[in-house]
């Protein structure tokens, strides 16, 4: 059990993560049956005024707060009890970011802020909306200091030579958040906030999109990493194993900081004002983010594998019966793990330079991130939260939930399934993301996807089943369920496995390599967007 | 640092396919010049109307089977409105917008780019087949994106 005290900091988090997440659902199903042609929204709501809410608290506040709350959680484990800056600190973000969500959630509901959550200019929304998310990023960073304050008292106070995997990955993530934030807030302050005010005219829109997706693509890596933490760390304990290598892990993670930045053209290749050239040097940065998630692939299955063999099986697959299926904290994310293979696939498809002009803004993409940060990455935070809460509230994971978890599971699973695999098909046929239900005055082509958009709404209504039943589990094991110990699992190092070279601690060396990365991918495209740019343009409101 | 004899095999195997798909979508691009619509060209996006050639926007005939298109793309319709052109035509599409962010996109072809204001985006399409081809915004507009859209049709 950790200290009481950090766990009511992790705690909060966790439960502003699980509201907004239904809120968010309760969003995404109304979407789903408007699509579909079968359903019209009462009280004059509009359908993009609905996908921002889901857009924005799903993607941003959902992941954020359940990834601080865990980050949290696990720190405390590994490092100790938090020292008293770097709670006050957490604290102080916590309030900032509460804040800002609380606010954002408002003017999209009062109608002010319909922008969706990538809030491309000049669609303008209200001033507060801006500020809201200063607040989110802001708080964020202040969690983001007080978790290096923490490994650096860590550090200097025990004298160890290397810190926890745990808390290695943890200070990793928010590294790669925080220098991903920068573009953001940078937009946001420079650009959006003057502009909406009314201190400036115009904005410089190709630049306003560039600093969002130097953001917006880490914004990924960032949702990723927090589950391969579960992966690494929590799931070889789980399943009686041990953990692969430390060393490559941590090498994957700072891949992961190199890689993942200097990428984000590759979500503008179909656009003006960028030279091909450039887009053609970030499209093969991007591939390089690959290689640390195969190795993570190749980790997993080796520890799937060797802990199989330890429990006596023989046979060349025979280890895969003796996992322990049974267990909603192996089969969580072990089901977000196999649903990563295609979701990956498919990640590969949408950077490609060309394959992209196939698929770009069609409901493929929405497919695809539903496979990524709606399938692996949550049910791999839904595998968490069934241990971390009774943990954190000194309760127990009975064996009802387990099995109640477990159905959560498969629900989501085929909810998914249905959903995503619909979104891919007729994405494929050209059918356009973010768009409300339309035949395009009864185009043969609109009509075919009709079908496809029916599939849709089911797939959604099952997943909406899933939330509730997981809002249920949920509910049950912070006040309801036994009191006694729930294990927080930190897996062990394989004895055989090498010592890890101290390089890879070298945080000087690595922000340093990554900067330079993103210097030489950014500087000279930047610089001709500032020279060669068009007069900006005056705000619009047209919702 | 030492990495396990399996591992090496599975990153080496993994890195050569990707080396061989950045080969391929490498030569696409530079040797076949199959490459993203990247147009350099800006435009005051306030003063579109009265610049040319989108003061006045249509369908030109440009040569044999060549048809040069200038689209303006705004909230929530593209002009012109129609246009038609006979089979086996090559359509040089021209388009900027006047408001905000559009797409631009023929399902079932891979015509599809972003209209950003203050840029001009080029894309062109050989249209062997006849019919009406739908052409449809995909970048989020405003309340009214779902109904902006307008057809091309190719006659036999």
């Amino acid at each position: 059990m950790i200290d009481r005290r950090d766990a009511s900091l992790s705690l909060s988090f966790l439960t502003v993560s699980f509201v907004s997440l239904l809120i968010g659902a309760i969003a995404g199903l109304l979407q789903t049956f408007v699509r579909s042609g079968a359903f019209e929204l009462p009280f004059s709501i509009g359908y993009y005024q609905l996908l921002t809410a889901h857009g924005v608290l799903l993607a941003l506040i959902f992941t954020t707060f359940f990834i601080l709350g865990f980050l949290y959680a696990g720190i405390s484990k590994t490092m100790g009890t938090l020292y008293d800056v770097p709670r006050r600190t957490g604290w102080l973000g916590f309030v900032m970011m509460t804040f800002g969500t609380i606010l954002a959630t408002v003017f999209i509901l009062l109608n002010k802020a319909t922008v969706l959550y990538t809030f491309y200019a000049p669609l303008q929304a209200s001033p507060w909306f801006y500020v809201a998310l200063v607040h989110v990023v802001v708080g964020s960073w202040l969690c983001a200091f007080s978790m290096w304050n923490q490994y650096y008292i860590w550090k200097s106070r025990t004298k160890n030579k290397l810190s926890p995997l745990f808390s290695y990955m943890a200070v990793m993530t928010m590294t790669l958040w925080f220098v991903a934030t920068l573009g953001l807030a940078a937009t946001v302050l420079l650009q959006f906030i003057p502009w909406s005010i009314g201190w400036v005219e115009k904005i410089d829109i190709l630049i306003s999109r560039t600093l969002f997706w130097y953001f917006g693509h880490p914004l990924v890596y960032f949702w990723l990493l927090p589950a391969y933490m579960c992966w690494y760390v929590v799931i070889p304990k789980i399943i009686g194993g041990k953990i692969f290598s430390d060393a490559l892990a941590r090498l994957s993670f700072v891949l992961f900081l190199l890689f993942s930045i200097p990428v984000g053209f590759h979500h503008q290749l179909l656009e003006p004002g960028i030279a091909h050239t450039w887009k053609f040097f970030q499209v093969v940065l991007t591939f390089m983010v690959i290689v640390p998630s195969l190795m993570t692939a190749f980790s997993m299955f080796a520890v799937f594998e060797t802990a199989g063999r330890k429990k006596g099986t023989k046979g060349l697959f025979t280890w895969i019966k003796v996992l322990p299926w049974g267990d909603v904290r192996f089969f969580a994310p072990m089901m977000g793990m196999l649903i990563f293979i295609p979701a990956g696939a498919g990640g590969i498809i949408n950077a490609s330079h060309q394959l992209n002009q196939v698929i770009h803004n069609t409901l493929w993409v929405t497919g695809h991130f539903h496979l990524t940060v709606a399938s692996t990455v949550a049910l791999t935070f839904f595998g968490i939260g069934y241990w971390l809460i009774p943990h954190l509230t000194g309760r127990t994971l009975t064996s009802r939930m387990n099995k109640l978890g477990i159905v959560q599971t498969i629900l989501w699973t085929v909810g998914m399934t249905i959903m995503s695999g619909a979104m891919h098909a007729v994405g494929l046929f050209g059918a356009p993301r973010r768009t409300s239900y339309t035949t395009y005055t009864g185009h043969p082509q609109a009509i075919d996807w009709i079908p496809y958009q029916i599939a849709m709404a089911i797939g959604g209504t099952i997943l909406f089943l899933a939330i509730i039943l997981l809002m249920y589990i949920v509910w049950f094991l912070a006040f309801k369920a036994p009191i006694g110990i729930t294990e927080f699992p930190i897996g062990e190092v394989e004895e055989g496995a090498l010592s890890t070279p101290a390089v890879l601690e070298n945080w000087k060396l690595w922000v340093g390599i990554s900067g330079a990365l993103i210097l030489i991918a950014y500087t000279i495209p930047f610089w001709h967007m500032i020279q060669h740019a068009p007069p900006g343009s005056p705000g619009y409101k047209f919702w | 640092m030492h990495i396990h004899k399996y591992e090496k095999i599975w990153l080496w195997a993994g890195a050569a396919c990707l080396t061989l798909f950045l080969l391929i979508v490498g030569v696409s691009a530079f040797a076949m010049g199959d490459q993203p619509p990247s147009h350099m060209e800006t435009i005051d996006p306030e003063k579109v109307v009265v610049t040319a050639p989108f003061d006045k926007p249509g369908l030109t005939r440009v040569g044999e089977k060549q048809y040069e298109a200038v689209m303006l793309a705004q909230a929530f319709t593209y002009t012109p409105s129609k246009m038609s052109v006979p089979k086996g035509s090559t359509v040089h599409f021209k388009v900027t917008s006047t408001d905000v962010v559009h797409g631009f996109e023929i399902p079932a072809t891979n015509v599809n780019m972003m209209v950003t204001p203050g840029y001009v985006s080029k894309i062109s399409y050989t249209f062997k087949k006849p019919g009406k081809y739908l052409i449809l915004c995909n970048e989020y507009c405003g309340a009214g994106h779902q109904v902006m859209a307008v057809t091309l049709e190719v006659t036999a």
